[in-house]
């Protein structure tokens, strides 16, 4: 089986070198094909003729030229065919090499040094499964899996336009060769184990076994990987002089297919966290989850710029940018987490493969530069800002605050590696460095997701701008002070005095600008369904839906800023947050806010795979018993490992989380730690919302319903055009 | 006389609201600092365990941690002892490293990780204030023969017509 996944790998390796060659030459060809035909027959002056036949005979030369610029029109577009097809086929072979190693994961076939490594005899199901990604060869080949995925979409979808497909599917191919070479010659997954073979393996890192770590990986991975795509688009659009926008529309979509995912994954990731790391919280500020979080920032940076393009065609070159550095910032998230040159927790897989990366950063740089540099000049903006008080600047300073939050992530996952540097000894970059610099930040984006939709584009009256946002800041102002004046017994967020500490204070800032946000979404949904209702007669909600389906993009979107702050309200939450450690024998009790934990029983247990400490409490809350729950500590056979498995009660206005610390060696009682986490719940639902935006945002509009334009108006004046969308 | 009083009175009123405003701010910046229990969760939460587990100090949650119980004994024994939050953080710097502390201090090198995001906001700032200058005085783009660039009033007048006809 190995010799056979090898061999996948090494005719993926070479289907993708020829994808690549082939590509190109047949975009050389055809760029000559079209500069041979058209000067000649077209533009070019007399008395400049290149050969001695056109001098003498100006018709035969110009005939020659084209039955010329046809044969190498029609010769490269073979070429570039067998290009498209070798690219298809790439996906083909990787396909075959992952399939392979998820059967030897099944298989037991510890010949294999991969799955001797991450996989164990008794490894449920699932987790064999998940081997493929759970070491550093294995997720290598799932990046290209996924790689060869997209690619293989995107070639099956090139009549959308050949020419542009056609230089991105170069460009994925140049990406994809880096990754078949890392396989092939620098963390092979079939590299067979020297000596006699072990009988069971070394078994599965605890903590990815846990249910999400089956789709956790693959949805980050989707994301990360997904982001080539929107690169190879703009930098074949860059290098082609794309003419329109229309490779900005199709990569907008791309880009929020994968931005989906991306969102997807991080937040899975911080449930993983929240439910196994067992610490209590969702997010540590770990490099590698800041690895995952700056192409979410960038990505979604871009995807609010774009709209500039698209509507105005300005904010061009930034586009670009923004695209690279999402790119880039992708790749550098896996440099972070395969080289080992920050230190993480759960950096799982960590080699030498470094060097690789960071020449292929390097590499991909340059060729984005060189390529930039030379075609500038086709990004300028076709229109001007015209006032302050507008879409455009509101978008500026959106991405403004979005690219300072993705430069203030990068630079405190660098600063201890600066630090070491300069002063000779690193520093902690933790929790308490990017509350302080962050967390205001994400403040004023809070407000200019508030204020932007208000906004129209080109420009907008101070009076319409009062007219609208009168009412969401009363709203807000009253929640803000019903937070502050209500007793704390009444709930996690209620009682909030923001004078008592500075968490509280950006807690109720949350809160009170997230009700800004939710009530000028609703009046923009209100309003809309308002016009609709009066023309149509149908019923608000009916107007809404239609509304909706008009325009998707916009009211997905608004629907995605919905979720994010009902994600922000639940990150406000954990200014809240309490917490307690006790030994708990039999009977013992513990006290922990409107809760009282009862100790009933602690034992162990033992299993194939794993043996288990366990503790059972029943939990009271105003006096009546709502339930028994046990928090769970494992101890891996396999990998001689121990994981905490919390136990988890969530309502909307608490989670009670309680872990199972271990047990006290002089009475064999056991000590848990219980906390009290507010809103946490709110994030989870935050998410589904967004996705659900996200969702509806890729959803074609509706028809807009004909109208007869009324003659008598038109002529009595010609209205400038107002845009109306996004 | 009576403008000079007058004037007297109000220069009197705002020294007085400044006063009362720079009290009212102390009082509230120093609410919760002498309580323990705070002080101890406070300082608690700006370390970190040194352990390996990459942990606040009072989040690390494994039982048999070799140095968190260790070190919340030394952090309760110097607030007992009346040390100040710096002397208590110094104290802890000198005994396990700079990376203790789960954030860079605001002194020397450390500065940077502060300044340079700030930097970056007030750089970016000034870009954008630039590119708005050059895009406000970038030439109206050209229009077709025989078509004359609306500007002005009568620009704010479709403007009007059109918000009226397409408010939603």
């Amino acid at each position: 089986m190995a010799e056979i996944g090898s061999f996948a790998l090494l005719l993926a390796l070479a289907l993708s070198v020829y994808s690549f060659l082939a590509g190109l030459i047949a975009l050389v060809f055809q760029a000559n094909a079209s500069q041979a035909q058209s000067p000649q027959l077209a533009l070019k002056p007399a008395g400049q003729a290149t050969s001695r036949s056109a001098t003498s005979n100006p018709t035969l030369s110009a005939s020659y030229d084209s039955s010329l610029a046809a044969m190498l029109r029609q010769g490269s577009e073979r070429i570039g065919e067998t290009a498209r097809r070798a690219g298809i086929a790439t996906f083909g072979a990787v396909l075959l090499a992952s399939i392979i190693l998820v059967i030897c994961a099944f298989h037991d076939d510890f010949s294999i040094a991969y799955i001797f490594h991450h996989s164990n005899r008794d490894l449920p199901g699932p987790y064999k499964f998940a081997v493929l990604w759970s070491g550093q060869e294995g997720s290598l080949l799932f990046w290209s899996l996924l790689l060869a995925a997209y690619g293989f979409v995107l070639r099956l979808r090139y009549k959308t336009d050949p020419r542009l497909f056609a230089y991105a599917s170069v460009i994925l191919a140049g990406v994809q060769i880096f990754f078949l070479l890392l396989l092939n010659f620098a963390a092979h997954p079939f590299a067979i184990m020297q000596g006699t073979i072990p009988a069971d393996g070394n078994g599965l890192n605890p903590l990815l076994q846990y249910p999400e770590m089956v789709i956790h990986p693959p949805m980050l991975y989707l994301g990360y990987v997904g982001f080539t795509v929107p690169f190879a688009f703009a930098l074949g659009a860059l290098i082609m002089k794309y003419p329109g926008e229309k490779w900005i529309q199709i990569t907008r979509r791309w880009t929020m297919v994968t931005w989906a995912f991306l969102t997807c994954g991080v937040f899975l990731g911080a449930h993983w966290a929240y439910s196994v790391l067992g610490w209590g919280g969702y997010w540590g500020w770990d490099p590698v989850e800041n690895a995952s979080l700056m192409p979410w920032l960038a990505g979604t940076a871009f995807l609010h710029s774009v709209m500039m393009q698209e509507k105005r065609g300005m904010l061009k070159m930034w586009n670009m940018w923004l695209v690279f550095a999402t790119f880039w910032l992708a790749i550098l998230g896996t440099f972070l987490t395969r080289s080992g040159i920050i230190s993480s927790v759960h950096a799982f897989a960590q080699s030498s493969i470094g060097d690789w990366f960071a020449w292929f950063l390097a590499i991909t740089l340059i060729t984005f530069l060189i390529f930039f540099f030379k075609n500038k000049s086709h990004l300028r903006s076709e229109h001007k800002l015209e006032s302050l008080v507008s879409r455009e600047s509101s978008f500026l300073f959106n991405n403004l605050l979005f690219v300072l939050l993705t430069f203030t992530v990068l630079w405190g996952t660098w600063f201890p590696k600066i630090s070491e540097l300069v002063q000779g000894n690193k520093v902690t970059v933790g929790a308490p460095f990017y509350n302080r610099v962050a967390v205001p930040v994400a403040l004023l984006l809070l407000i200019l997701t508030a204020v932007g939709p208000l906004l129209a584009w080109r420009k907008t009256s101070i009076e319409s701008l009062k007219r609208n946002f009168m009412w969401p800041t009363i709203g807000a102002i009253a929640v803000a002070i019903f937070l502050m004046v209500t007793p704390q017994g009444w709930g996690s967020a209620f009682g909030l005095k923001p004078w008592r500490d500075i968490s509280y204070f950006y807690s109720l800032m949350a809160i009170a600008l997230s009700v800004l946000v939710t009530l000028t979404v609703a009046s923009e949904f209100y309003r809309g369904g308002r016009v609709i209702a009066k023309h149509t007669g149908q019923g608000m909600f009916a107007s809404m839906v239609q509304l909706t389906h008009r325009n998707t993009r916009r009211y997905g979107g608004y629907i995605v800023h919905f979720g994010v702050v009902v994600v922000i309200i639940g990150f406000a939450g954990a200014a809240f947050n309490q917490d307690k450690e006790q030994e708990m024998g039999y009977g013992d009790k513990m006290t922990l806010g409107p809760y009282t934990l009862i100790c009933r029983s602690y034992t162990d247990d033992d299993g194939p795979n794993y043996a288990s400490e366990w503790a059972l409490l029943d939990v009271y809350k105003g006096g009546k018993q709502i339930g028994t729950m046990t928090p769970v500590r494992r101890f891996y056979k396999a990998s001689q490992q121990t994981s905490t498995m919390p136990d988890i009660r969530s309502t909307l206005n608490e989670d009670l989380y309680l872990v199972f610390e271990g047990i006290n060696p002089d009475n064999g009682h056991p000590i848990l730690k219980a906390h009290l986490n507010a809103l946490v719940m709110w994030i989870w639902m935050g998410v589904w919302i967004m996705l659900g935006g996200t969702i509806l945002a890729l959803v074609p509009n509706a028809p807009v319903p004909a109208r007869v334009p009324a003659p008598a108006r038109l002529e009595r004046a010609h209205p400038a055009p107002v845009a109306t969308g996004d | 006389m009576a403008a000079n009083s007058s004037n007297s009175k109000q220069a009197n009123t705002r020294r007085k609201a400044t006063q009362t405003f720079l009290l009212c701010a102390a009082m509230l910046a120093l609410l919760g600092t002498s309580d323990p229990a705070t002080r101890f969760s406070e300082i608690g939460h700006r370390m970190m365990c040194i352990c390996g587990c990459n942990q606040i100090l009072l989040e690390c949650n494994h039982v048999g941690c070799p140095a968190s119980d260790g070190m919340r004994n030394e952090l309760t024994a110097a607030l007992n002892r009346g040390d100040s939050d710096g002397l208590v953080e110094q104290s802890f710097v000198q005994k396990y490293g700079p990376t203790v502390l789960a954030a860079p201090t605001t002194k020397g090198f450390d500065r940077a990780a502060y300044i340079m995001p700030v930097a970056a906001l007030i750089f970016g700032f000034g870009l954008i204030v630039l590119v708005i200058r050059s895009w406000k005085n970038r030439p109206a783009p050209a229009l077709a023969d025989g078509l004359i660039s609306v500007r002005g009033a009568e620009l704010e007048q479709f403007r009007d017509q059109a918000r009226k006809e397409t408010d939603l």
